[in-house]
């Protein structure tokens, strides 16, 4: 049974060349990176292998700023069938609530999905929300933690393994759902060269808050609940201590501030 | 419920009622409340001490009533208890029309629920139906009493930034906490707290999911990294797999679990669940000990919440010291069993 799948991915700072301001407390954007956030990788090659199983069609979906355009390309490399990319001014400031909001409107735009998948979290933000909220705007179930897939019933039910707190469920649900997935449920795919030629040329859907019928007051700062009232950047050696001697004396030096901390 | 909570909350028939009061969402291990959820009450007592208002933990489940003397011994004023066979199993669905259920009923402003993976899972949908704020993780709260805002820190970038974050305008003020950030306190049988029981609404409990199989698998030394307090970490500076022994027995004594960097699992010397990083998990202990890790970027992005990180490489130029909080420079062949003894001896006072 084809089934149309949609693929959530954010574009962040790469890891690797993101640096700190310890002074303003916030991260130094200037000379870094944007790239897929890591896990939305696993999240495009779990729902490209599903299309290449059953058929069907795989279309990934965006919120961000324009250049967000760029990571669409790259998953259209990967295989992808179609990029939306909802982009306006007025998103900006979203936190989760409202991020699910414009990412549901979007969805909504594309007409039948049967799954959705999300990545587990994102290297920024990092709160894991979005995943579980989106499902609710888009009256869905979900299923977090995903670690294995399987296809029953010719895609009419799917069984998932999925990681709990003191061990794996196995739960069955029937489409449409939305899942999210860790790092190690698979190995992305690289892009190929026929699809690189196509991520060239491809038309990547742009929406705006007007677009997707946004409810002003839902959006953006206005609408998001959450206010960061501060940030710092945590100073991870301020307590930095090499200790010193023979083997021996290293070891009781450090049995002793760990007990000074409670641990022992 | 509801009289009774009704008149703890200040409800009155005709007026606007005001949110008050704070929740916390319990959690089980087996037959207990989780160490998580207990940790909660005790910095909930604090924090509504400062607000002037009760605390109520929320037990969802299926015969899991047993567990509300627990809650009230450690803190709480009452405990809501939603007891439905169609709650035997965890669903992300169910559990989160549950809680915003009650929380649009009895009108909290404070819900408090820990980081842990269901936790994660289903209390994000319980703030999207409430159409309120949630924040992820947090690693620090209190009050402002002002206006009663609560004040929520948390890390993003894994660890790298601290965020203070609040959600002023609307109630319910949600947000998952992590495991082992605030100390639970000695249970006091003798407080008396009030057991509430509710019957849910049907639409509250509508789910799709089936549970087919719950399987617990934290079986002996590969206990879960989530979560866990102590973390020893294998690196590559673990030269021999005989001395995973050892690693694993550092980790019991500490009470703790073991990972490891990816050429250890790639080795097969740890299963793919235990590697820590970019690419396994993510994990934020009291207390991180690497052997032989160098520190590479896509490992560390993976233990930068950890409390106390402690390395031990023969290179005093390897990364991993530059986030360390204590440095042992040196071979792990020697460090590791020297370690092993003088924590024994510290424990048990006994050498072998
Ligand atoms: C320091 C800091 C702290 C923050 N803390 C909070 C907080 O506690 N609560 C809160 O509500 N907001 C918070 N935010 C705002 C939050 O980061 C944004 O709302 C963001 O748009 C989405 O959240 P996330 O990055 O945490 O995504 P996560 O929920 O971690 O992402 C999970 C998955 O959702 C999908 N996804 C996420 N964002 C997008 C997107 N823009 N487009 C397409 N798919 C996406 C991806 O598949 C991703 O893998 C914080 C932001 C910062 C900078
Ligand atoms: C896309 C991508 C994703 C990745 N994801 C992850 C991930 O999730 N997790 C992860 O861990 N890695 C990941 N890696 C791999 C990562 O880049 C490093 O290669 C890896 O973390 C190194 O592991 P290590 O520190 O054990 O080994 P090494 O880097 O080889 O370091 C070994 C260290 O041990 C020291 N040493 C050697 N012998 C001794 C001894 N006898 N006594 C004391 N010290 C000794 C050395 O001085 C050295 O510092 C990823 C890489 C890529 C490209």
């Amino acid at each position: 049974m084809p089934l149309n799948i949609v693929v959530c991915i954010k574009q962040v700072p790469d890891a690797r060349t993101v640096r700190f301001d310890a002074e303003k407390g916030t991260i130094i954007r200037e000379g870094v990176d944007a790239v897929i956030n890591p896990v939305d990788l696993n999240a495009l090659e779990a729902g490209l292998s599903l299309k290449d199983a059953l058929g069907g069609e795989v279309t990934a979906i965006s919120m961000g700023p324009p250049q967000a355009v760029e990571a669409l390309r790259e998953t259209i490399a990967m295989g992808v069938d179609k990029g939306v990319l909802l982009s306006d001014r007025s998103f900006a400031g979203s936190d989760t609530l409202a991020t699910t909001y414009i990412l549901a409107k979007g969805i909504e735009m594309l007409g039948r999905f049967d799954v959705v998948i999300c990545g587990k979290q994102s290297m920024d933000g990092d709160t894991a929300q979005v995943g579980p909220g989106l499902a609710v705007r888009l009256g869905l179930p979900s299923v977090a933690y995903v670690k294995e897939i399987t296809v029953l019933n010719d895609g009419g039910l799917f069984r998932f393994r999925r990681e709990t707190d003191s061990g794996y469920d196995v739960v069955e649900v029937e489409p449409p759902f939305l899942v999210t997935v860790p790092p190690l449920l698979n190995t992305p795919r690289l892009p190929s060269l026929k699809g690189k030629m196509r991520a060239k040329k491809a038309d990547i859907t742009i929406y705006n808050a007007n677009d997707i019928k946004a409810d002003l007051k839902k959006i953006g700062f206005e609408g998001s609940p959450t206010r960061v009232v501060s940030t710092a950047v945590h100073a991870f050696n301020a307590r930095k201590e090499m200790l010193s001697g023979t083997v021996e004396e290293q070891v009781r030096a450090l049995i002793g501030r760990l007990k000074e901390a409670g641990l022992l | 419920m509801s009289d009774n909570a009704g008149k703890e909350q200040g409800l009155q028939a005709g007026t606007p009622v005001p949110w008050r009061g704070i929740w916390v969402a319990a959690e089980r291990t087996g037959e207990r409340a989780a160490d998580v959820t207990l940790e909660l009450l005790a910095k909930a007592r604090v924090l509504g001490d400062k607000l002037g208002a009760p605390l109520a933990a929320v037990l969802i489940g299926y015969h899991v009533d047993g567990l509300a003397g627990e809650l009230i011994g450690h803190g709480a004023d009452q405990v809501l208890v939603v007891d439905h066979p169609e709650l035997a199993s965890f669903t992300e669905e169910a559990y989160g029309g549950v809680l915003a259920g009650l929380a649009l009923k009895y009108r909290p402003e404070i819900i408090l629920a820990g980081a842990t993976l269901m936790g994660r899972a289903y209390i994000p949908r319980a703030a999207t139906i409430l159409e309120t704020g949630l924040t992820a993780d947090c690693m620090d709260l209190d009050i402002d009493p002002k206006d009663r805002v609560l004040l929520q820190t948390r890390p993003a970038w894994g660890g790298n930034l601290f965020a203070t974050i609040v959600c002023p305008l609307r109630r319910p003020q949600m947000a998952t906490v992590r495991p082992h950030v605030f100390k639970k306190v000695l249970p006091d049988p003798a407080r008396q707290g009030e057991i509430v029981s509710i019957s849910p609404e049907a639409e509250w409990l509508e789910h799709r999911l089936r549970v087919v199989e719950s399987v617990k698998d934290d079986a002996g030394d590969e206990c879960r990294l989530y979560g866990a307090k102590v973390i020893v970490v294998a690196g590559r500076g673990v030269e021999h797999e005989k001395d995973m022994a050892l690693v694993k027995e550092l980790a019991g004594l500490l009470g703790g679990a073991v990972g490891g960097t990816r050429p250890i699992v790639d080795q097969g010397w740890l299963p793919e669940r235990l590697q820590i990083g970019q690419s396994g998990v993510t994990v934020s202990p009291r207390l991180y000990i690497g052997l032989g890790v160098s520190g590479a970027v896509q490992h560390v992005a993976g233990i930068k919440d950890s409390e106390i990180i402690v390395a031990v490489n023969k290179d005093p130029d390897a990364p991993i010291f530059d986030l360390s909080t204590y440095g042992l420079v040196g071979n792990v062949g020697l460090i590791l069993p020297e370690l092993i003894r003088q924590i024994r001896l510290e424990k048990t006072g006994r050498v072998v």
